[in-house]
């Protein structure tokens, strides 16, 4: 367990910036959640901080000791990798002792330790077979339990489940998230999925080309994007966007409605018009998919029980005003008052 | 239908194994001449026909050649072949195994530089830097010596080569793992890359040592003391100048000796070969 600080961190490749300032005091054993679209620079400011990438500007604390120059098995940190870079040649037990082994424990605690990860993570059987004699859900497992038999005080993870199918990752996830809150070991996540960072996270870092655009819990971030960028990117199906002037409105440049705050309403009795391009019924709820009166798509999500219009109809499409989030033209947040 | 299918494949069966037969026997008729010659009489060889079967003389004539020989014992000439090729063998696979380490994984001012170089020694085989390389050995005094003849021969651009496309497609997660762990360069080149190399290593190993075993010009060159003869080129040196006569017997004997090591690494590396192939490691 352990406090961790970032300050206002930036990474160069060559000529590149593609971590322009990111600073967050991580609180003892809690999950962070980075996410971000592809190529933000999450993996990038994950590895500054296991030690793997150079820190160009900015410094990183784990206890209070400053990280910057200190050797990656110094950092007391525990990397979970994406393609879970497993040794094939050790068998599952030599591959979670292995770090214990580098770093001189003597025997009997080795197995102790690794036992006990292996019965946490229900890996007893296996602890004989190699890597690939493993499914990837087990390689998971595997990869996890060499983490955290070295007892770290930070753990970090880089994409852990996107290797795997949708339902083991729900299920893999659950299981790391009951796992942090049993071992209480300060965690950094990266991910690109937003269920995973909305259901991880304590406080989430929606990172957007090099910069967090927002920190916060995943409720908070929701119901309040600090940025046009995360207001669009949490939250699924996407948060609409429409042109102020459409709506006959001034001072904002563009106004967020989200398609679950939306619903269908009468022609004409709504805040807005459009046809109906098609449905997606997913059983508990349905999407609609609209064309405005001004060429803007939308999106609707209504009840799967709510009836559907025809598609080519016209309805009218109404919203609790208060709910609107409102951007400048920078992509900012502009409050509303009252 | 069925049964002429059957019967066709049968067919291509029998013909297959037939040519394949013939090839075997064929390949291996002056083998079994030599051996045939190993095991008679001088005066039998040389009053024609030959004979084909073996002769009563097989434990006379391999006790000369291992304990007298013709110059040296064989014996000896076995012993110092073997040196040779494990020492050419094994030095040329610890030394690319580094270099290739060291420029896969480390970024080093005059990396490409060095690289380059090591890979343009491929294109001059040892005939061409013959001269040159014996001038140098002769001055360090490595004439007559193990050194002398192994060294010169240690480097190699092939293996090199090879190690360096090998560790290239090993994720590099895997070595950041590794530094996670704590393994210093070295430590993950002993436990981890090593590991992953080893059906590499055999196969090289048994063309190194076949390559090193094989060798004639260069201990022709640097030995001049019989003492110091290897197998090949002593086979070489058994055949009679001027009027002597050739101890046929004893010089077939060695030969049938010369051949054996390589055969024995080649079918006990086979294993580990195949082995190898048939549970990937990655
Ligand atoms: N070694 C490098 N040299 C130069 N540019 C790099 C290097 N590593 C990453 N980048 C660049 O930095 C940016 C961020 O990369 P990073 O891997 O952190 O993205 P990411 O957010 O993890 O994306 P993904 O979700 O696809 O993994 C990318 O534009 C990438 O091209
Ligand atoms: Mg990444």
């Amino acid at each position: 367990m352990a406090t961790l600080t970032i300050t206002d961190v930036k990474k160069t490749f060559g000529k590149t910036d593609v971590i322009h300032g990111v600073s967050i005091d991580v609180a003892e054993g809690e999950f962070i959640v980075i996410v971000g679209p592809s190529g933000c620079g999450k993996s990038t400011l994950l590895r500054m901080v296991a030690g793997l990438e150079t820190v160009t500007s900015g410094e990183i604390t784990i206890d209070g000791r400053r990280m910057n120059d200190v050797e990656p098995m110094d950092r007391n940190i525990a990397m979970v990798f994406q393609n879970y870079a497993l040794y094939p040649h050790m068998s599952v037990f030599d591959n979670m002792a292995y770090g214990l082994k580098i770093a001189g424990t003597p025997k009997a605690e080795i197995a102790e330790r690794v036992a006990q990860a292996a019965q946490m993570l229900q890996l007893e059987p296996y602890m004989g077979r190699k890597p690939r004699e493993l499914s990837g859900g087990q390689r998971q497992r595997v990869a996890m339990g060499r983490a955290i038999v070295r007892k770290p005080s930070v753990f970090l993870f880089d994409e852990p489940l996107s290797n795997l199918d949708a339902k083991l990752r729900v299920q893999m996830r659950l299981e790391i998230k009951e796992l942090q809150k049993r071992l209480g070991i300060t965690s950094l996540y990266v991910t690109h999925d937003q269920v995973e960072a909305m259901t991880l996270a304590d406080r989430m870092i929606v990172m957007n080309a090099g910069r967090a655009d927002q920190i916060g819990a995943p409720l908070e971030v929701y119901a309040n994007p600090a940025t046009e960028f995360v207001a669009g990117f949490i939250g699924s199906p996407a948060t609409n966007f429409l042109a102020a002037e459409t709506l006959g409105r001034s001072g904002v440049a563009r106004i967020g409605v989200r398609p679950e705050n939306a619903s269908l309403v009468a022609p004409d009795q709504g805040l807005a018009n459009g046809t109906l391009l098609f449905a997606e019924a997913l059983g508990a709820e349905t999407l609609l998919h609209l064309r405005l009166t001004g060429g803007e798509m939308f999106t609707l999500r209504q009840d799967g029980t709510a009836p559907v219009p025809a598609e080519g109809e016209t309805c009218g499409i109404g919203w609790d005003r208060v709910r609107e989030l409102w951007f400048d033209h920078g992509g900012n947040r502009v409050r509303q008052a009252g | 239908m069925r049964d002429g299918m059957v019967e066709n494949r049968g067919a291509g069966h029998w013909f297959t194994h037939i040519g394949l037969t013939i090839g075997v026997l064929v390949i291996f008729f002056p083998i079994w001449l030599a051996f045939v010659a190993s095991t008679v009489s001088q005066p039998e060889i040389v009053s024609p026909p030959m004979p084909l079967l073996p002769g009563d003389q097989f434990f006379e004539n391999y006790r000369k050649a291992l304990v007298s020989g013709v110059n040296a014992p064989v014996a000896l000439m076995l012993a110092n072949s073997l040196v040779m090729a494990v020492g050419i063998a094994v030095g040329k696979i610890v030394i690319s195994l580094l270099s290739a380490f060291a420029i896969v994984y480390f970024r080093f001012p005059g990396r490409r530089l060095f690289f380059w170089l090591i890979f343009l020694t491929l294109m001059l085989p040892v005939e061409v830097r013959i001269v040159p390389t014996y001038e140098v050995v002769a001055s360090f005094g490595m004439l007559n010596s193990y050194s002398g003849l192994i060294f010169p021969l240690i480097a190699s651009a092939t293996a090199t080569f090879l190690f360096r496309q090998f560790f290239m497609t090993v994720p590099d997660e895997l070595a950041e793992a590794a530094r996670v762990d704590g393994a210093r360069p070295m430590r993950f080149f002993w436990d981890i890359l090593l590991p992953m190399s080893r059906t590499n290593i055999a196969a090289l190993f048994v063309i190194l040592f076949i390559y090193g075993w094989n060798q004639y010009l260069w201990p022709l060159l640097i030995t001049t003391d019989p003492s110091m003869n290897t197998i090949v080129m002593g086979i070489k040196q058994m055949f009679p100048s001027g009027d002597d006569v050739a101890d046929w017997p004893v010089i077939m004997a060695t030969s049938i000796l010369a051949m054996l090591p390589p055969v024995i690494v080649v079918v006990s590396m086979q294993k580990l070969f195949i082995r190898g192939l048939v549970d990937s490691e990655k």
